[in-house]
């Protein structure tokens, strides 16, 4: 580096640009988004959970389960690949509190708090980027299940409907993971912890074997599981099934869980230190 | 008088550990302020104080006018952030890691390009710029960090440990760099540990100890209170160092040490002694490979006032 070196500000006389732009949190979220985003492409060995994990949850539990728990494995799969997409997407939205955790380790969100910004915009911003991940992560699952035979038997509209009902219980929930980030210290933390309180929600429902098979306790729980809504939502809008009762309850719990964890994580991240 | 920034009895305490115990520390517009100290001492701590990530526990701070809790949105935007490790993020590249703190400092986007390609040209970074950062070197990080932190043109930045775990080129570099930060107008906060770096950048330094400061003033002020100066002189023929140990005795009323390796040193009072040393030493015909005025170094301006060494404590609570 030679001795050259002026300071940079007397270039451009400007001083720091208007600050009066409208719709600062929005913009600033989808900067952050944007960073998220980009780190996700650089570092694609992360997206393994999305990828390679959804395929060998449909071929273990098809041709594991199938023929045992429904007589054939292509009923199986008519059955269970709604409620797997649900558990993936729901899976997939850990990540996101990870990162989080991570990235506070690393100290780049502490330049992002001695800014001008709001608080919320840099866990907005990550919740946001990986949304892609549950993109990837339907993509993969209805892709690689058609190909070993499952078929929508509604219509594509309403298939579609089912992903985006998915996703947004998914990014819902994701502010417990993020909450869960910004409370412990490691990020294997939050994987542990996380995937402790995902297993008994994702499994306890009826994903794998028909409610009515279930002892009497496990079926309490699997009525009060939000997560048993979700899932009898999407098999309702891909397959049959119920609609209404399902859709509305999964968007209620929906509103629940953001309105009670969204202000915790943003609390708990303006805490800590 | 203004200050860029002052901090007036700004304590903090994390469960039983007091990290910071009632420190003052200010800076006139357009100086370095140099915060002196071991790890652990409280340094980084009143950092983040001054930069809104962390609230006082008691006592009051301004920056630029502005109090740090009540005003804290309008000292973010007067203030750059350069922390203790490097805060640029690794997957990103330079270029985007510039872009996108110019986004959220409200640029419009082609600005903040415009603003990410000057400052990565400045600090020599042009050519990587489209490399992610994981792949620059030490050096490169902390300028790239440095750029980030002046993608708003601050006031008043605050760089904490700027040269920690460089090697002494690239220290210089950074050196560099900072002058010319103060010669904008700029104002900065530099927390080291390095007491060499505090007396090459520093207008003022406030040396803390365990959440105090112990003394406030210039590098030269510091370095009186540990006494007057010392006159070092090496002769070029080793075998005339009796000879020139008679002469530093006669010049300053005393007799010299001898540290090792034909080397002289000897306390001095008179502001003449030097030029005399140089006359006798002349007319006695004593080749000179090396005579130096020197103020005493800051670790013993530390030791002095502690009274004991700049040992570590436990690492710093951040």
């Amino acid at each position: 580096m030679s001795a050259t070196i002026t300071a940079p500000s007397e270039m451009t006389p400007t001083r720091t640009p208007s600050t009066t732009r409208p719709f600062g949190l929005v913009r600033h979220s989808v900067a952050l988004a944007k960073r998220s985003l980009i780190k996700t492409r650089r570092t694609p060995e992360q997206l393994l959970d999305v990828t390679l994990q959804p395929i060998m949850f449909v071929v273990l539990f098809v041709y594991l389960l199938g023929g045992a728990v429904a007589g054939s494995t292509h009923e199986y799969l008519q059955f269970m690949l709604p409620a797997l997409l649900t558990m993936q997407v729901t899976f997939a939205s850990v990540q996101t509190g990870i990162n989080l955790n991570d990235d506070i380790k690393k100290g780049v969100f502490d330049r992002f708090r001695s800014m001008p910004i709001a608080r919320s915009a840099p866990l907005i911003g990550s919740v946001l980027g990986d949304v892609i991940r549950y993109v990837i992560s339907i993509a993969v699952l209805l892709g690689f299940g058609s190909l070993v035979g499952f078929r929508i038997e509604t219509n594509p509209l309403s298939a579609l409907a089912a992903c985006l009902l998915v996703m947004l219980f998914a990014f819902c929930m994701s502010w417990i993971f993020v909450l869960l980030g910004m409370l412990v210290r490691e990020p294997g933390a939050v994987q542990g912890i996380g995937f402790l309180a995902l297993f008994p929600l994702t499994f306890g429902t009826n994903l794998l074997a028909p409610t009515d098979t279930l002892p009497g306790w496990l079926q309490a729980w699997v009525d009060v599981n939000p997560l048993t809504q979700v899932m009898a939502a999407a098999r309702g809008l891909m397959v049959d099934g119920p609609v209404a009762g399902p859709v509305l309850h999964t968007l209620l719990w929906s509103i629940g869980l953001l309105a009670v964890f969204f202000p915790l994580a943003v609390r708990a991240y303006r805490r800590r230190t | 008088m203004t200050y860029a920034f002052q901090a007036e009895g700004l304590v903090k305490r994390f469960g039983s550990t007091t990290a910071l115990d009632g420190i003052d520390l200010a800076a006139r517009q357009g100086t370095i302020l140099g915060v002196l100290g071991p790890n652990g001492a409280g340094k980084t701590t009143a950092v983040r104080i001054l930069a809104t990530l962390l609230r006082t526990d008691a006592g009051t701070a301004t920056v630029g006018g502005y109090d740090v809790v009540r005003d804290a949105d309008r000292v973010r935007r007067v203030i750059g952030l350069t922390g203790q490790y490097a805060s640029v993020d690794d997957d990103l590249t330079g270029t985007e890691n510039l872009v996108l703190i110019g986004q959220l400092l409200d640029f419009r986007t082609p600005d903040a390009r415009a603003r990410a390609t000057e400052l990565l040209s400045h600090f020599e970074l042009a050519d990587a710029a489209d490399r992610p950062v994981k792949t620059y070197s030490g050096g490169m990080r902390r300028r790239l960090d440095l750029a980030a932190s002046l993608v708003g043109r601050p006031d008043v930045i605050y760089l904490d440990e700027p040269t920690t775990g460089l090697d002494p080129v690239r220290r210089e570099d950074v050196w560099r760099i900072v002058r010319t930060l103060v010669d904008d107008g700029v104002t900065v906060l530099l927390t080291t540990q390095y007491l060499e770096e505090a007396d090459a950048l520093a207008d003022e330094i406030s040396v803390i100890d365990q959440g105090r400061v112990i003394a406030t003033g210039t590098p030269g002020e510091l370095k009186r209170i540990v006494g007057g100066q010392h006159l070092d002189l090496r002769p070029t023929d080793v075998d005339r160092l009796d000879d020139a140990a008679a002469i530093l005795a006669e010049v300053s009323g005393q007799p010299p040490e001898s540290p090792g390796r034909g080397q002289l040193t000897v306390p001095v009072s008179d502001d003449t002694a030097l030029t005399a040393a140089v006359a006798q030493l002349d007319a006695a015909g004593i080749g000179v490979a090396e005579l130096s005025l020197r103020l005493p170094n800051l670790d013993d301006v530390f030791f002095t006032l502690t009274g004991h060494g700049t040992t570590d404590t436990e690492e710093e609570a951040a």
